[in-house]
């Protein structure tokens, strides 16, 4: 009886140990492979119709999704912003309330989220895929080195694509918010335009989103292209693997978002 | 698919991507209205600026003239050296009173420029001298209840008028010059 508990509860404690020496080595195999792909980039830039190839993947066909969530939590926003606003009388600042909460927090966070589940996730069955149909083994076979071919070229993608989804979000949120603030609910013109002018920033707050998303960018490709690179070969282990990138990416761009912020905000 | 198609896309997803940028940077940002031309430097000494920050507007008359661009603390007189930069468009005597305002009753700290009489103009360098502090509400507040405390203690030692000066400091308040 008593030897049984000890088995279990040593069973237990081996089990949490086993699991966290997984996750320190996957967070080792996955700095190592960042720092092979960026040394092997230079392969994704002398032929760069690859890059493109990828940025057409991951960024031209993630536009749809981007716009037209943009445009709904911009206009989301203005409904939220005017509701609270109008107590106070100062419904003229709803510009800079839709403004700011974009261009600093929502547009390149709601981005990296939808671009993790959209782009991300493409990615990481992509790879997962060539490693079960060993396509990436008939590359090194035939002297190929895959992370040049393969993972350099989408990471830049990625990283490119990003801020550029980024800004447009922001972009076409404040649209949205200027749409239902000024034709709908009747605020003012000028005064919408001209108060987000005064308050908004271009180095503290619009500069700021985009070295976030940047940093965004570089984390969710970096998150799809490792989990892809390191799923078992077998359709289970990619679907693992999927829904892997998908939660790491979330949780990492938000933990991210939190210590950007606070280097980027001086109390 | 087509090599020159990926091509063409991508080079529209990249326009619309600067093209973004440049609206933010443009329409959302202060870009286009931070632009002051070619400015020069002045100085005032305030021996309290309140919540008065670097960048926050200067203006006389309403107009937007300059910007602050830093403040420090003298360590000799105790004074906050506020150095803003005015637009070189606009001139100002030399006996011009800077005044620290608030837009509104919570909005924003800024600078206000009353121009003086004087025939010499602020020149790059110069100081302001006749400078006036930022209002600090509590200050205000004790300097007001000290005043009233002062003029009623003498009524509450008067004997039987204790109704009476109940009712003149109602008054009294009612009357308060803010």
């Amino acid at each position: 009886m008593k030897s049984t508990l000890l088995i279990g509860l040593a069973n237990l404690l081996r089990g949490i140990g086993r699991r966290m020496i997984e996750r320190i080595w996957r967070l080792g195999a996955g700095a190592r492979l960042f720092f092979l792909t960026i040394i092997y980039s230079g392969e994704s830039f002398r032929r760069f119709h690859l890059t493109l190839r990828e940025i057409y993947f991951t960024g031209v066909m993630s536009l749809l999704i981007i716009i037209v969530s943009a445009f709904f939590v911009g206009m989301v926003l203005g409904l939220q912003g005017y509701n609270t606003l109008q107590k106070y009388g100062s419904s003229e600042a709803i510009g800079v309330l839709v403004a700011l909460s974009l261009v600093r927090e929502l547009g390149p966070v709601v981005t990296a989220l939808l671009f993790a589940g959209r782009a991300g996730t493409a990615i990481t069955a992509e790879i997962g895929l060539m490693k079960t149909t060993e396509q990436l083994s008939a590359m090194e076979m035939m002297a190929v080195n895959p992370i040049a071919r393969v993972v350099a070229p989408r990471f830049w993608a990625g990283v490119i694509s990003m801020p550029i989804l980024a800004a447009l979000f922001s972009m076409v949120g404040v649209l949205g918010g200027y749409l239902v603030a000024v034709p709908l609910i009747g605020v003012d013109h000028g005064a919408f335009w001209s108060q987000m002018q005064a308050s908004v920033d271009v180095r503290e707050d619009i500069i700021n989103g985009v070295i976030k998303s940047v940093v965004f960018g570089v984390a969710c490709t970096m998150i799809a292209l490792f989990e892809g690179f390191d799923a078992p070969p077998t359709a289970e282990g990619v679907s693992h693997a999927t829904t892997r990138t998908v939660v790491i990416s979330s949780l990492t761009v938000l933990a991210l978002d939190f210590v950007l912020t606070s280097f980027m905000i001086t109390v | 698919m087509d090599r020159t198609t990926i091509d063409l896309w991508v080079g529209v997803f990249v326009a619309l991507g600067a093209a973004a940028l440049l609206g933010l940077a443009m329409k959302v940002g202060n870009l286009t209205s931070n632009k002051l031309g070619d400015t020069y430097s002045v100085s005032a000494a305030f021996e309290n600026i309140g919540g008065l920050k670097p960048n926050a507007p200067v203006k006389s008359a309403g107009v937007v003239v300059g910007r602050v661009t830093d403040i420090n603390f003298d360590s000799k007189s105790y004074e906050a050296v506020v150095t803003i930069k005015i637009d070189k468009r606009f001139e100002f005597p030399k006996d011009t009173f800077a005044n620290i305002y608030t837009a509104g009753l919570l909005g924003e700290q800024y600078l206000g420029l009353e121009a003086g009489g004087e025939d010499d103009v602020l020149k790059n360098g110069d100081k302001i001298t006749q400078t006036q502090d930022a209002v600090v509400l509590e200050k205000m507040i004790s300097q007001f209840l000290y005043s009233k405390a002062s003029e009623t203690d003498p009524k509450t030692d008067a004997p039987a008028s204790e109704k009476n000066s109940g009712d003149a400091k109602s008054t009294e308040l009612g009357d308060a010059p803010f």
